[in-house]
């Protein structure tokens, strides 16, 4: 209420007038507040109600997923199991020389880890190891055939493990991915939770909505004849919600990804997918 | 890195018809898209897959550019004699990929 609003009482009714006011805003505050913490408290799934995308697909989708032979990501899981074996960097060495055969069993399962101090995803981790042991002169860009190549290969080896990432060291990556699934951004001001948690069962332009588990990363998309990340396909809904993305390997997006991974603990990876 | 990935049965009965799959790695770019200064870029497909059995042709395909990228080409045919497959992908720019599977047939 403004001066000049007021101005136009009379002296005897402007503490009535007041009064009333306050209570408005009292009503109006709770309202927001409630409404607030039905944004806040949005059902998170229950944990035997969540489901991956893939049974809700078409015949060929799943034939295509369950076939390695028709899958087009093995292209990549091949080539990755060359990059494996290939020396590189100043040192010249392979990471077959350092990392046992079997030994990536279930690493995908456990990644975002906290390392250092720092999180870091499995392209992240993958590029660590380049620069730092064998000492490649540059990272993998992200994208990379040889980066989605190595990660399809290290992935597929933990095919059919639960996903179980490190809940408590990663807590603080955990809570800013909730943050930003919870919060509404862009243009259409819509949060991942509106869709992924409060509308998963219903569609969206003739599509399936899903619930957004990240079981099948990297996965082949359709859409993009590619085989492609969780940060793109994260980019790919921002875009979708008129949102400025995140850039590619930035903390917000492996925040969302810490989140994403507990939000489908116990969960069995199926990399490398196929979405369509 | 353009690996052909080929699933041809092992052994067969003579007179079996088998299925045969083949998936390769190519990004089939049509000519028609432009890129973000709007030149176009210019057309890479594969345009002829064929298949051999013991030296005869049983199988050809021409591919256009509504072909999706990684083409994943999949036909049967009859288990007759024991011998190689031989099959082979041509396309713009030379690409040329051959590439070997063995079948026994009792």
């Amino acid at each position: 209420m403004t001066a000049r609003d007021q101005h136009k009482w009379s002296p005897v009714l402007r503490p009535i007038v007041r009064q009333m006011m306050s209570k408005l805003y009292l009503t109006a505050g709770a309202l927001l507040i409630a409404s607030a913490a039905i944004i806040a408290t949005a059902a998170e799934i229950p944990l035997d109600q969540r489901t991956s995308a893939y049974p809700g697909m078409s015949r060929e989708t799943r034939a295509m997923q369950d076939d390695d032979t028709a899958n087009p990501a093995t292209l990549w899981v091949l080539d990755g199991e060359t990059l494996w074996g290939t020396k590189a960097g100043a040192v010249n060495k392979a990471c077959a020389d350092c990392h046992a055969e079997g030994s990536m069993k279930g690493v995908a399962a456990r990644y975002p880890a906290l390392r250092g101090g720092k999180v870091f995803d499995l392209e992240q981790r993958i590029n660590l190891c380049h620069t730092g042991q064998q000492k490649a002169a540059a990272p993998f860009p992200f994208e990379s055939r040889e980066l989605l190549a190595l990660t399809a290969f290290i992935g597929r080896q933990s095919r059919g493990e639960p996903i179980a990432i490190d809940e408590t060291k990663l807590e603080p990556a955990i809570e800013m991915g909730r943050k930003i699934f919870f919060e509404r951004q862009g243009q259409l001001s819509l949060a991942c939770a509106q869709c992924h948690n409060d509308n998963w069962d219903r569609q969206l332009a003739g599509s399936p909505v899903g619930q957004a588990h990240p079981t099948g990363y990297p996965i082949y998309r359709l859409e993009w004849q590619s085989l492609g990340s969780l940060q793109r396909r994260l980019r790919n809904c921002m875009v979708g919600m008129r949102a400025e993305p995140y850039a590619l390997g930035s903390p917000e997006f492996v925040a969302l990804e810490a989140f994403l991974m507990y939000r489908a603990r116990k969960m069995k990876i199926e990399t490398p997918a196929v979405r369509p | 890195m353009a690996r052909p990935l080929i699933n041809v049965p092992r052994k067969a009965k003579r007179g079996e018809v088998i299925e045969i799959k083949t998936l390769i790695s190519h990004i089939m770019e049509t000519g028609f898209r432009t890129n973000q200064m709007g030149a176009l870029v210019p057309r890479d497909i594969i345009t002829l897959f064929t298949c051999e059995y013991d030296g005869e042709e049983i199988f050809r395909a021409e591919l256009h550019q509504a072909v999706s990228a990684n083409p994943f080409i999949t036909f049967f045919t009859t288990a007759t004699n024991s011998g190689t497959m031989t099959f082979k992908w041509t396309g713009d720019n030379n690409f040329a990929v051959t590439e070997t599977a063995s079948i026994t047939v009792e």
